[in-house]
């Protein structure tokens, strides 16, 4: 059976490692529709998008907005500041009015964990998670295997190691469910403070120090160290998280095999990484995004019109994994 | 219950004769190499396109652009299908402006396959001149659109199936007719 997305895009927890190749396979044409003349195909035309942001982003609203732009989607962009959600509107309701003005999708980004399913379950609308608190970012992992699929060829068998702060990353979690679907072997590296308790349960190994990841690697996926965890206590200071855990050309200098360098961005340069190593020859973060839009384009035609009876009857048909 | 039964339209001698004869046509259509391009409809069409430009080189010793173009973004039916269709790759050969664009498809059918088709190359470029090659009328249009080249034509009803075989993707040349059989369910 053709697999198929379903209605909602949550995260990669619940999808099937059939479901995560569908999305990077139909990623690849719409790298080609970025390139053309005129960047836009009608395939979403007459569909509306609406853009609810709760949580500051530059880059993954503008790859989303692109991406619903070049389907030829009508989108609205809402952000938490000047809305009514500053009035105390619930998030529901806020939804729920937006539906009443016929729209079709919603694109999410809030700062609770779960806040896209618990929308999904309530809206009829198609809902894609754009990061939801410490939860998921799925767009961002899925981009981040379809650069890697780029780099290597497969995703099968590669060693990647996500450097930084695991614990605060939904960029990490989605990795890392993506990663083990696909086949590659994952660790994760960081001070034991940022590092969730009982992650090898996940089948992901832990290093401790930045030059064993350096060893073992294929790629490194840095995360950004968030500038707030140095208040929290997490870390003394961002000069010691850099002296032990950034990632360097000198400690690069001694990998055994060039080293692919990943980072979501926004980067803070000379705190988990070095700006010689992100402007690098092995740097694909500006792969990464371009890849962006092409995942969103990819995600967005596959839910567009998708129906929650249809990813039902894909779980049924996949083999668990 | 339903038993397809199946019937040849064409062998692979007849579609090489076929493609032989489109080829001179497509050559006396665009008035020799200068200005053509030949663009191959996903996902037979490429492969058609690409048969068709190879004879038209062998004739006239001069290489032919070529490219492949997949309409399913354009589809006016995108909202209806159930498993999204896979999409193939789109590539078009530079700039189309004062071109004799040649678009080849294996079967010319409700036409609507081809108006996609003629939008999504208007979004490429201005070519001189666009015309349509295809190997197999079957009828049954629902637009207003007609082929310049046919290779053959079939009469044929809205149950039956054309399938059109090429060797590069299905290890042998053919064109079949697949006619759902009707038998009468026991009581």
């Amino acid at each position: 059976m053709t697999a198929v997305l379903g209605k909602d895009l949550i995260g990669l927890a619940s999808l099937t490692p059939e479901q995560i190749r569908l999305v990077l396979d139909t990623a690849e044409p719409f790298k080609e529709v970025s390139e053309r003349p005129i960047k836009k195909v009608p395939a979403l035309r007459g569909k509306t998008i609406v853009n609810l942001f709760f949580e500051a982003s530059t880059r993954t609203r503008i790859s989303f907005e692109f991406a619903e732009k070049r389907l030829s989607a009508d989108t609205v962009n809402v952000s938490a500041s000047g809305s009514s959600v500053q009035k105390g509107e619930t998030l529901v309701d806020t939804a729920r009015n937006l539906e009443a003005m016929r729209i079709d999708m919603v694109v999410i980004r809030h700062q609770s964990s779960g806040a896209a399913e618990f929308l999904g379950n309530r809206i009829r609308s198609n809902v894609i998670n754009a990061g939801d608190g410490k939860h998921e970012h799925p767009t961002q992992a899925l981009l981040d295997l379809l650069t890697l699929r780029d780099k290597f060829g497969k995703i099968a068998g590669l060693k990647v190691c996500l450097v930084g702060d695991v614990l605060h990353s939904r960029v990490a979690r989605s990795n890392i469910w993506g990663l083990l679907k696909l086949g590659a072997e994952v660790a994760v590296c960081g001070p034991r403070t940022l590092l969730p308790r009982g992650i090898e349960q996940l089948g992901v190994r832990v290093l401790d120090h930045v030059e064993e990841a350096i060893q073992w690697a294929d790629a490194l996926n840095v995360l950004r160290l968030q500038l707030e965890r140095m208040e929290g206590g997490f870390i003394p200071s961002l000069r010691e998280y850099y002296r032990v855990f950034g990632v360097t050309e000198e400690r690069l200098a001694k990998a055994p095999r060039p080293l692919t360098i990943m980072h979501p961005g926004p980067m803070n340069r000379g705190v988990e990484i070095d700006s010689r190593v992100a402007d690098g020859p092995h740097s694909v973060i500006l792969d990464q995004v371009t890849n962006g839009v092409a995942i969103r384009m990819a995600v967005l035609y596959l839910l567009a019109g998708g129906k929650p009876e249809l990813a039902d009857a894909a779980k049924g048909a996949a083999v668990p994994d | 219950m339903t038993r397809p039964d199946r019937s040849t339209i064409l062998d692979a001698r007849a579609m090489s004769r076929a493609l032989q004869r489109m080829a001179v046509e497509v050559l006396e259509l665009a008035r020799g190499t200068d200005d053509l391009v030949l663009i191959g409809i996903q996902r037979r069409g490429v492969e058609l396109a690409q048969r068709i430009a190879k004879l038209v080189e062998a004739q006239e010793g001069t290489a032919v652009p070529r490219g492949a173009l997949d309409i399913t973004l354009y589809r006016d039916d995108l909202e209806t299908v159930g498993p999204k269709p896979v999409i193939g790759p789109t590539h078009i050969p530079g700039d189309l402006a004062g071109k004799h664009v040649v678009i080849v498809d294996d079967v010319l059918y409700t036409g609507r396959t081809v108006r996609a088709a003629l939008d999504e190359l208007a979004d490429f470029g201005r070519p001189q001149r666009i015309s349509l090659c295809v190997l197999i009328d079957r009828g049954g249009r629902e637009l207003p659109i007609q082929a310049d080249i046919v290779g053959a034509t079939v009469k044929t009803s809205p149950g039956e199936r054309v399938d059109v075989l090429v060797e590069e993707l299905d290890g042998h040349d053919e064109v079949a007719l697949i006619r759902p059989v009707h038998t009468a369910a026991a009581p």
